[in-house]
């Protein structure tokens, strides 16, 4: 029953409040405190004390119950001065592939000199990441979220609890930042690439063994790194890109048609390996799907612009 | 989730600490129990080992409470219901699996403590409370900050009790007192110690032993002197051949004061002693609290006094008492109805027929105590059936109750009515607090007669003794290696002193704290200037009170959280910042530190240097993270270096 009322209030708190952006300052208006269970648990313990104390008259049995109470009491500033002041900034959130966990960070500062201890950050699913805030301190929270599927994944509402000093107080406030994890296809099983095409496109073979070293030329931006020619940087000739016979003049397309017939989230997890695997290997490659063609490139940009292209692929709304 | 060591060692600790001042009350075995138990816990968590399976535990569980059952016969009740409570907690400890049972722990060690308060509420008492309330808190706080260290730990603990204490005191004077319990107690409530309705052979000497506080008194004028002060408590009528017994008065009318002159106006607070019977000075003219006159000048509460109690009294050392006494009562009061005791008859009527006033029998008989070589010891032979005879002429050793019980039972065999009075005499004066105490050990039995022209007349055989008995106490009285308690001896100055300054604190502590009732509330609240103590005001006050010492606290604790100058590296700045605004080089709010340090060295050439050194340490403090104490303290050197 709590928790359902909890619910209720959750979107009655949130009701009038958008989307946090920027450093948000947890402040009296954002923070809500209940007593928990065991806070209620105490309550009656102490209600129990107090009637001991009246029936067999206990003077000192009045101190330890009013010292006890008003500790109980006092304790729920305490769990507020735990969370007050709190700057929390949204971080950066690296891309993930679906079936691994997405990373949340969230940068919780303190500018005070008071430390701040065990706060939980957690969302309705139930999972949760908890830290301590050391005074004038910097901590990243990281909430690690599973992915299950590709496209965007939004966290939903977040809240920040604390417990602390006792138990007895629930001391929360919610954040709602706009972020979301991108989320790859999860790729394939293994499987060898297609065939190369030539630019005319009269179809040779290009295996990634058949490489033959052509030369140096100078270096491009969103050339690989793996084709740096490392040595030549050391013999100070600048910066220059090893070239291979077997990559001029051909370009591997990974093209959504030429799939043999089967679902369509299985083609997006087939073409997320082969991106994988062309960019492994350095090879130049274009991605074509349906309405979208992604030019022959190569580089951790390009491979990043293809995979978002098969995490977005025909989720229209979100790929804004 | 499994708990950690500390948090299991700090609940260990708290069990420890709430049981430990049941020890001497609790069965042996039971002590026995606990110790086994909490160490088996220790060692568990000191070697890794797993808990112990639960058919084991439930099996000690049933053992000990059929044990307990057997030895109280019962499993309700004060005693065996903290022992119960006790063994349970310990043995909560061998099933801690999850958090939730550490909090159940937590609680439970809190109750505890409160039944420690049946058994003592002395200053020690508090002082030890606070002790396990800090290891209490300490480890509780374990279960809401993992990761934190002892130290800083208690360090929390202290100031969470410590903010406390204000919001405690306030409850303590302003929530509402209720007299009396609530619903009906169990007769083992309440401790019992001190003077009871019986005087046997050994019954006072053995009270003798005891340093207990029985009451205090304070004079309203100047004190009676010493010998005067006889402490009037249970009179005893009936004799059953060892003891003396109050029996059932024949009527139930007050019984007058006559010609009543000296009246001396003191107050007493009495310690809880469970029998009804009030302390006054011989004799009793009025009583402030509610309270009955039996027609032997006895005063009686209308119920057992189990709590402190304070009660003005104005007694008359001269009068005449209830010369109209009724013929049933005289009656009772010559009764030798105990076929025993011959020789002692005898001797009684000897007197009679030799002596004709009733005073001249009184005189025999104080100077045949005084010359036939009786002594006044604690430790008295005993005495077989005959018990007034083998005292008068064999053994002829005896404490306050063989020769008040022989007086007495002479006077009978006499014809002068007579009964044994007991109670304290003297009373030792602490000149600190500028009151008297009186001492288990003050405990003393006396004999009235009744003479028909002065009614009943108080005689103390003692007196002729051990006369020094009256004059200065017990101690005096007796010879040097009796086996008196270490505090009745006579004591050097500095003793005495520290033992003086003691008791005064103890007994503001009594009269403050643990007398604080019905009405030292209402007198109290009064002389602050309350003017009607009614439950509404009190929660007004009460109410008035808790927001203004919450807010202070608030004001106090979150103080911190918003200052927002309260970062070192920017406080450094400012003081760098103010110094050239001083010199007229004010920072604009948009402009950046290394825009400003470019205007600030324009400005002043010759400080470029020291100006371009501050602003690098502060950029690389502030924006590159390099936040060590190292790196801080250069940057305040340089900026306290800098001179315009």
């Amino acid at each position: 029953m709590l928790a359902a009322l909890q619910q209720r209030f959750g979107t009655w708190a949130l009701r009038r409040q958008r989307y946090d952006s920027g450093t948000i300052t947890l402040n009296q208006r954002s923070i809500y405190i209940l007593p928990t269970r065991q806070g209620f648990a105490f309550g009656f313990v102490l209600a129990l004390m107090l009637l001991g104390d009246i029936n067999y008259n206990l003077s000192l049995g009045y101190v330890l119950t009013f010292l006890l109470a008003t500790m109980g009491g006092m304790s729920m500033l305490h769990a507020f001065r735990n969370m007050a002041q709190l700057q929390v900034r949204a971080g950066h959130v690296e891309p993930v592939f679906a079936g691994d966990a997405a990373h949340f960070v969230f940068h919780v500062h303190n500018a005070s000199k008071l430390q701040r201890h065990r706060i939980t950050l957690h969302d309705t699913q139930g999972h949760s990441t908890a830290f301590d805030v050391a005074a004038f301190g910097h901590t990243e929270a990281v909430l690690g979220v599973p992915a299950p599927h590709r496209g965007w994944l939004k966290p939903g509402r977040l809240t920040l609890y604390t417990h602390y000093p006792l138990g007895l107080f629930h001391a929360w406030s919610y954040l709602h930042f706009d972020v979301r994890c991108l989320v790859y296809p999860r790729p394939a099983a293994r499987l060898p690439l297609p065939a190369a095409s030539a630019d005319d496109g009269s179809g040779k073979q290009a295996i990634a063994g058949d490489e033959e070293f052509a030369g140096l030329r100078g270096y491009v931006a969103g050339d690989a790194l793996q084709r740096i020619a490392w040595k030549a940087l050391a013999r100070e000739q600048g910066l220059q890109v090893k070239q291979f016979n077997a990559q001029q003049g051909r370009e591997l397309w990974l093209d959504w048609s030429q799939l043999p017939a089967i679902a369509d989230e299985r083609k997006l997890e087939l073409l997320a390996r082969w991106v994988l695997d062309a960019e492994a290997q350095g090879l130049r490659y274009g991605l074509r799907l349906p309405g979208v063609e992604l030019p022959s490139g190569q580089g951790p940009s390009h491979r990043t612009e293809c995979l978002r292209a098969l995490a977005l692929f025909g989720l229209g709304e979100a790929a804004a | 989730m499994k708990l950690a060591a500390p948090l299991i060692y700090g609940l260990l600790a708290s069990i420890l600490l709430v049981s430990a001042p049941h020890a001497d009350h609790l069965p042996l075995w039971v002590s026995a129990v606990c110790v086994m138990l909490l160490a088996w816990r220790a060692y568990l968590t000191y070697s890794g080992s797993p808990l112990p399976a639960r058919w084991l535990l439930l099996a000690v569980t049933v053992a000990c409470v059929v044990g307990i059952a057997i030895t109280f016969h019962t499993l309700f009740g004060r005693e065996a219901g903290v022992t119960l409570l006790i063994l349970l907690a310990t043995l909560k400890l061998l099933e801690l699996r999850a958090t939730r049972d550490a909090t159940v722990l937590i609680y439970l060690s809190c109750f505890i403590i409160i039944t420690d308060f049946f058994y003592s509420q002395s200053i020690p008492t508090a002082l030890f409370m606070l002790l396990s309330l800090l290891v209490i808190v300490t480890t509780w706080l374990h279960l809401q900050t993992g990761t934190l260290n002892l130290v800083p730990r208690v360090r929390i603990a202290g100031l969470l009790l410590l903010q406390a204490i204000p919001l405690m005191l306030l409850l303590f004077v302003l929530f509402p007192r209720v007299q009396g319990p609530l619903w009906g107690m169990p007769q083992d409530a309440y401790a019992s110690s001190g003077l009871s309705d019986e005087m046997a052979p050994g019954s006072m000497s053995k009270l003798s032993l005891s340093d207990a506080v029985a009451f205090r008194v304070t004079f309203n004028g100047k004190a009676p002197s010493r010998d005067q002060m006889y402490w009037r408590g249970p009179v005893l009528w009936d004799f059953y051949g060892m003891t003396w017994r109050r029996g059932r008065n024949a009527t139930l009318q007050r019984p007058i004061l006559s010609d009543a002159s000296a009246p001396v106006e003191y107050t007493i607070t009495l310690e809880p002693h469970n029998k009804p019977w009030l302390f006054v000075l011989d004799m009793p003219g009025r009583i402030s609290i509610p309270a009955d006159l039996a027609p032997d000048f006895q005063v009686l509460s209308k119920t057992p006094v189990n709590a402190r109690t304070r009660y003005n009294a104005i007694s008359y050392l001269s009068y005449r008492a209830n010369l109209a006494e009724p013929a049933q009562q005289l009656k009772r009061a010559l009764d030798l109805s105990q076929g025993l005791n011959p020789r002692a008859r005898q001797l009684g009527s000897e007197w009679r027929r030799q002596y004709v006033s009733d005073e001249a029998v009184i005189r025999a008989a104080l100077a045949y105590f005084n010359q036939q070589g009786f002594e006044y010891t604690l430790e008295p032979p005993p005495l077989g059936m005959n018990s007034i005879d083998e005292f008068l002429f064999t053994t002829r050793k005896g404490f306050c109750e063989h020769y008040a019980g022989s007086f007495v039972f002479l006077m009978r065999a006499a014809g002068i009515p007579a009964r044994v009075v007991t109670g304290y005499q003297g009373g030792e004066y602490n000149d600190l607090g500028g009151y008297y105490i009186l001492r288990q050990w003050d405990a003393h039995a006396w004999a009235e007669v009744w003479l028909p022209d002065s009614g009943w007349v108080r005689i103390d055989p003692t007196a002729a003794i051990a006369p020094a008995r009256i004059q200065n106490g017990l101690s005096a009285a007796l010879p040097d290696n009796a086996a008196l308690p270490f505090l009745a001896r006579t004591q050097s100055p500095f003793l005495l002193r520290l033992r003086f300054n003691l008791d005064a604190l103890t007994n503001q502590w009594n009269q403050w704290v643990l007398g604080y009732n019905t009405e030292r509330q209402f007198a109290f609240l009064t002389r602050l200037g309350m003017e009607d103590v009614t439950w509404q005001r009190l929660a007004m006050n009460l109410l008035a009170g808790v927001a203004l010492i919450v807010g202070v606290l608030a004001l106090f604790m979150l103080r911190h959280l918003y200052q927002r100058d309260t970062d070192a590296v920017q406080r450094a700045y400012r003081r760098f910042c103010a110094r050239l605004a001083k010199r007229g080089m004010v920072r604009a709010a948009h402009e950046g530190a290394r825009d400003f340090a470019v205007r600030a060295s324009a400005r002043f050439p010759q400080q470029a240097d020291a100006i371009a050194d501050i602003t690098a340490r502060y950029l690389a403090l502030r924006y590159e993270e390099r936040n060590d104490p190292a790196s801080l303290q250069g940057f305040r050197h340089a900026v306290a270096a800098f001179k315009l």
